[in-house]
């Protein structure tokens, strides 16, 4: 690991400031997935601010909506009566994601900003795009079982790997970040992640010095039925082939509404919006889960490795609608 | 031969302090004279003045904790205090540093274990404010204040944590690299399942006081890995301490009275 300063920071006002003023420094939270990077020195930071002490922590009930803070643990978010109750989708995510140890560690805001676990990323003797812009993408021509089937460009490939963000995408979560000067904005979910497009280096929407200070989830109809499913090597602590957050409204025998969100198939969390367009109004019936789930995936484009995923994405996504309509 | 020690020893006075220490060591007449033939005096004396001044430093209570580390030029060192199985240790250490590498290294705590080092393996587990966490990926200067229980830490004296007699009673490992590890992380679920916090596996809405289900423990401890594969008696373990149900042992250390065999009047 390279040599870097360290400092703790009291405030969002201090550790914005203190990132935004120069230009290696990076907030550390969690550590689960920076100090990770480190050690590959895959990230080298120059100074970290540490953002973990900082009094947002809280899961309130705030309007309609629930409020859950950038720094409270992916454990205790997850397991918050006001998530249970109302998002019990959005805990299940969180519990299907790495291991107790992990989750004690990890913050929401760290989560959201997770980078992929492509293995050419992690490894500094390969060529990838998205550790060093321009230098090739090692998984498109090489090994890519893991990876996309939507939304990839030729110049990166990869999945993000977060449970917790498919949930949120299906939830319509927004995401609260305060940058330099006090400035704040609201990100809606879908908006938040991008696709790689021809700059892989940027995972998200967040500019330099911003720092996620909370995520707003409005209130809803799908606490009853919901299921987040996740499709993995072995049975517990691996990251997703395909996982689907999916979440029903019913009224009486018909779709109402529905959300359906894919993970591990795209470098952002996927929303399955044809097959929610084309389920509201129908009947919550496997026929009908599984025509949607076939409309959504006619785009899927695989790569050498991964044709497996497109009909894997597929049942998924009937298994956990008709999982979520009981 | 003898000769020539005798002149070593005549040639270079010892000094009473290390005559002492030479009584010390019980090294008298000729052994003496062997001993101090083959180091040299002056060697000896460095030696004698290293010992001796490190016994000066421990009567008057100024204990070097690290003093080889200590002397390390750190690039950017940071001084982080916090409470390790309930005793308030104070280090100076490089940003870099892990909790696991501090514990190791500079607390001579080495009962939790480097495993991959990454996160995946679960051997760095320790308590941290009475959550699990992995040593390896903590940041020792994160720690400041904080509550870290090891391995070490379990047992009360000679009385072994409950967990820990259920891993023996049970045969919950084969090499025991990852078992403290293991231990941590069970010790840690307890807590967890005593809060009603859920897991994938279980109704995250349903009723939170119910005992784990055998999927349920397994869920719940899949961050610790085990490359023996004692996952059976794990779980085993952990089921006796946490449902209060005895399973019998299917094996045990062999006490005193079961190794000796009566053949005829003899004992073997
Ligand atoms: C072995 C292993 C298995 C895992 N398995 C899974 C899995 O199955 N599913 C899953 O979803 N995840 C998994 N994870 C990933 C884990 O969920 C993330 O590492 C964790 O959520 C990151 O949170 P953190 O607080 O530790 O972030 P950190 O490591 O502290 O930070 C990560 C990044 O976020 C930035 N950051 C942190 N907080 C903020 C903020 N408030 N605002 C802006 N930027 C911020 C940091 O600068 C850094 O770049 C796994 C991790 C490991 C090590
Ligand atoms: S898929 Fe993306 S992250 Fe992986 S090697 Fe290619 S550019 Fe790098």
């Amino acid at each position: 690991m390279r040599p870097f300063k360290y400092q703790s920071a009291a405030t969002v006002k201090d550790a914005v400031g203190a990132v935004s003023k120069s230009e290696g420094s990076k907030f550390i939270a969690g550590g689960t997935n920076l100090v990770d990077l480190m050690k590959e020195d895959v990230e080298r930071p120059a100074a970290l601010i540490d953002v973990s002490r900082i009094d947002l922590k809280q899961v309130r009930s705030e309007g309609d909506s629930v409020v859950i803070g950038a720094m409270a643990k992916n454990t205790d978010t997850a397991n918050h009566p006001l998530v249970r109750m109302n998002f019990p989708l959005l805990s299940q995510a969180i519990f299907a994601g790495a291991s107790a140890q992990i989750r004690n560690m990890a913050t929401n805001g760290g989560n959201l900003m997770q980078r992929t676990r492509c293995v050419y990323f992690y490894d500094t003797s390969m060529p990838c795009n998205k550790r060093e812009r321009g230098s090739g993408c090692g998984a498109k021509e090489g090994l890519n079982r893991m990876h996309a089937i939507f939304g990839w460009s030729d110049e990166c490939v990869a999945v993000h790997p977060s449970d917790m963000c498919v949930a949120l995408a299906a939830l319509d979560a927004v995401v609260k970040v305060e940058g330099p000067e006090g400035k704040t904005r609201d990100v809606p979910f879908s908006a938040f992640h991008r696709l790689p497009g021809d700059d892989p280096t940027r995972d998200n929407e967040l500019k330099n010095g911003e720092l996620i200070t909370s995520i707003t989830i409005p209130k809803n109809k799908f606490a009853g039925n919901s299921y987040y499913l996740k499709v993995r090597d072995r049975a517990s602590y691996a990251f997703a082939l395909v996982s689907v957050a999916a979440a029903l409204e019913l009224d009486g025998e018909k779709i109402k509404d529905v959300r359906i969100a894919l993970g591990g198939v795209a470098h952002k969390p996927w929303r399955a919006r044809k097959a929610e367009d084309y389920l509201r109004g129908k009947a919550p019936k496997t026929e009908e889960f599984e025509k949607a789930a076939k409309l959504e995936l006619a785009d899927a484009r695989a790569l050498e490795h991964n044709a497996f995923k497109v009909p894997l994405a597929e049942r998924a996504i009937v298994r956990a609608l008709r999982q979520a309509s009981q | 031969m003898t000769d020539h020690f005798e002149d070593l020893h005549e040639a270079e006075e010892l000094t009473a302090d290390e005559e002492k220490l030479l009584d010390e060591l019980g090294l008298e007449g000729e052994s003496r004279r062997r001993f101090l033939g083959q180091v040299g005096a002056a060697g000896f004396s460095v030696f004698a003045m290293q010992l001796i001044a490190e016994r000066q430093a421990l009567a008057a209570g100024e204990v070097p904790i690290e003093p080889a580390a200590e002397r390390l030029p750190l690039e950017n060192s940071v001084k982080v205090a916090f409470n390790v199985n309930g005793e308030k240790r104070s280090v100076t250490v490089d940003s870099r540093t892990t909790l696991l590498d501090t514990l190791r290294e500079r607390l001579d705590l080495t009962g939790s274990k480097k495993g991959c080092d990454h996160g995946q393996c679960g051997a760095c587990t320790v308590i941290a404010d009475g959550r699990r966490v992995l040593s390896c990926l903590t940041l020792a200067v994160t720690c400041e204040g904080k509550d870290v229980t090891t391995i070490e830490g379990l047992a009360k004296g000679e009385t072994l944590h409950p967990m820990q007699d259920a891993f023996v009673k049970y045969d919950a490992f084969q090499c025991g690299y990852c078992t403290p590890g293991q231990i941590c992380s069970a010790v840690a679920l307890l807590d967890e399942a005593k809060r009603g916090e859920a897991s994938y596996v279980t109704e995250t809405t349903g009723n939170r006081s119910a005992k784990l289900s055998d999927d349920d423990i397994r869920e719940r401890m899949s961050g610790n890995i085990c490359r023996c594969g004692a996952y059976p008696n794990i779980l085993k373990a952990i089921k006796e301490v946490h449902r209060g149900e005895e399973t019998a042992a299917t094996w045990n250390f062999a006490k005193p009275g079961l190794l000796k065999k009566e053949v005829g009047d003899e004992t073997v």
